[in-house]
């Protein structure tokens, strides 16, 4: 019965958001022309190192492991033991249903051209796409496959949702968590993702700009314009905004976190919230999930490079200074103010810096890093403490406190650090081929277009899925399913026998 | 016979059976309990929540012996778990109205 009410809730929702895709970009009902997409638009004379592929198969395989086994025990040390599997169990379910979603129709919604909030269904169940094609790195004539690509930008779908479920960890039935992925996934993430990330790519904006320089007349001159205008208007809502985002500040963390938060919200405390002992049960556990996150990240923020050069090394070092400083930071603020530093904040304080360096890695130097972290693992200190409990809400794991909260500080921080004068990168401008000018006020408005979009769009979003599932087969168990532990009441098994 | 049971601090078990052996006790029973005294309970502090933890992780030792021997078993435990400290634990002697080996069926103080 409860089998056949999820089948047929999970129909709904698919029609509904065949619906909502229509409805949102009609030109999706329409045969699309071939789109100017990074990866078709690579003409077939590049030549695909074999570097850059090598390091991009790699970190592809490193964002698995941040997310299983590397969230995955990370969360579930921090849970109370009768919960541990539930909480394992929903994010190894998340990696597996997101990779298949991925590609049927994911990647295909993300990254082809199409609107500016959503992409096309061109490449549906991954259409056209062969061992041999390619997708476009951050360098003008520097492809990689296109598979590996596809694979790359899975990871990130898949550990996104992931991160969520710490949020309503421990009283959320299974059954709703099933229905809640992928709904979440296609009606927040890939569009978010394609607004901050889908781009024309530097070689068809390069070859567009080169045509307009090789224009002898000016009737050649205004069609070779339009063209340019055309690939430079090709590129999601946030990307055109000049939002920064090297590997997903606002997409991952500001997205999940906020997700996270109305979670808690909606789906309501624990049973016996701020009254009974909900101590984590293997922080044993936790700080072997954080240091697998650590590691893992390399490829995540390393691996966003797309090439095995140029912001690569600069995301790489940036990963072990930032981190380094706000574990640190995190740890002495506590020692100050709660009396004691332990292993639970120095490891919290490393994911936030992690978090806070997502969007910074290729833009900031190194020194730039360091302040950031420093910054950020107070500030989501203050925020798990503090605010979490001046507004009482039972973010259980700390998704809103640590993700959405260390994201926004990344995402401005990112605005601020990738200033030259600063020892930032500055940003690229492929038009000219050269580092464009960098002006405050215009790069932290583009920033808090992305913070706030993100903030709205996946606030609303995830509202609206709570809400239908709690008005349809109910978020939550009862109170003696709860109280017995979920991984009892919902898998029929228990982590420990002992 | 009597049983002297004792709820002492966890580091000192080892201490304890020292001293018993040297007693000339055989045998004892061991378990580990939680619970609260004078000592109360502490705080634990996660991610800045502070929980109040009311029961205490102890050591419970339970030794069967003969009456006469008693009072020597209950000086070596007090002598070996004490620290001075609040929560070093207590000691309960009480009766004990029969003994069997389950290997021989040996009763009573045969059986201790």
């Amino acid at each position: 019965m409860t089998l056949k009410k999820l089948i047929g809730v999970g129909l709904a929702g698919l029609a509904a958001l065949a619906v909502t895709v229509l409805l949102i970009d009609p030109s999706l009902a329409q045969t699309a022309a071939p789109a100017a997409a990074p990866a078709a638009a690579a003409p077939a004379a590049l030549v695909i190192n074999k570097g850059d592929n090598a390091w991009m198969m790699t970190a592809t395989v490193l964002v698995l492991l941040m997310t299983i086994p590397g969230l995955a025990l990370f969360y579930a040390g921090m849970v109370r033991p009768k919960n541990a599997l539930s909480v394992l169990t929903h994010v190894f379910y998340t990696v597996c249903i997101v990779i298949l979603i991925w590609v049927v129709y994911g990647y295909s919604l993300a990254f082809t051209g199409g609107g500016q909030i959503f992409g096309s269904l061109d490449k549906l169940f991954l259409k056209g796409v062969t061992a041999d094609s390619q997708a476009a790195s951050f360098s003008v004539g520097a492809p990689i496959g296109e598979y590996v690509y596809i694979c790359f930008q899975m990871t990130f779908a898949a550990i996104t949702p992931a991160l969520i479920v710490g949020a309503f960890a421990e009283r959320m039935k299974f059954s709703a968590v099933a229905i809640f992925i992928p709904l979440w996934v296609t009606l927040v993430y890939f569009p978010i993702a394609h607004m901050v990330w889908y781009w024309a790519g530097p070689d068809a904006i390069d070859a567009a700009a080169k045509a307009l320089a090789a224009a002898g007349d000016d009737a050649a001159k205004k069609v070779a314009q339009a063209k340019l205008d055309e690939v430079m208007a090709d590129g999601g809502f946030l990307f055109l905004k000049g939002a920064i985002d090297f590997a997903g500040g606002t997409v991952v963390h500001i997205n999940s976190g906020i997700a996270g938060l109305v979670g808690a919200l909606c789906v309501g405390k624990r049973v016996g919230f701020g009254k009974e002992l909900m101590s984590p049960h293997s922080l044993v556990m936790t700080m072997i999930g954080a240091s697998l996150l650590w590691v893992g990240w390399f490829g995540f923020n390393a691996g966003s490079n797309l090439e095995a050069v140029g912001g690569a090394p600069i995301a790489m070092i940036n990963s072990f200074v930032a981190t380094a400083a706000a574990a640190l930071s995190w740890m002495f603020a506590e020692w100050i103010f709660k009396g004691k530093p332990s292993m639970l904040g120095i490891a919290s304080g490393c994911v936030a810096g992690l978090v806070a360096v997502t969007p910074a890695s290729g833009f900031a130097g190194p020194m730039g890093a360091l302040v950031l972290g420093l910054v950020v693992g107070v500030v989501c200190l203050f925020f798990v403490t503090a605010v979490k409990n001046m507004f009482g809400y039972d973010d259980a794991l700390d998704v809103f406190g640590v993700h959405c909260i260390g994201g926004i500080v990344g995402a401005l921080g990112t605005g601020i650090l990738v200033a030259p004068a600063l020892g930032g990168t500055g940003i690229m401008d492929y038009t000219t081929g050269k580092i464009a000018d960098y002006d405050f006020m215009t790069q932290m408005i583009a920033q808090s277009w992305a913070v706030c979009t993100t903030l709205v769009w996946s606030g609303v979003g995830s509202l609206i899925i709570y809400k239908a599932i709690d008005y349809t087969i109910g978020l939550r168990p009862t109170v003696e399913r709860e109280r017995e532990g979920l991984d009892l009441t919902d898998h029929g098994e228990r982590a420990y026998n002992m | 016979m009597k049983i002297v049971m004792a709820i002492i601090k966890p580091f000192k078990l080892d201490e304890v059976r020292d001293a018993l052996t040297a007693a000339g006790v055989h045998g004892l029973t061991v378990t580990e309990v939680k619970g609260y005294g004078r000592q109360k309970g502490h705080t634990e502090i996660y991610r800045g929540t502070e929980y109040a933890v009311n029961f205490l992780p102890k050591i419970k030792i339970e030794v069967a012996v003969p009456s006469e021997q008693a009072d020597k078993v209950v000086d070596a435990i007090t002598a070996a778990a004490k620290t001075g400290q609040i929560g070093d634990g207590k000691i309960f002697v009480y009766d004990i109205d029969h003994a069997v080996r389950i290997r021989t069926g040996e009763t009573d103080a045969a059986a201790l």
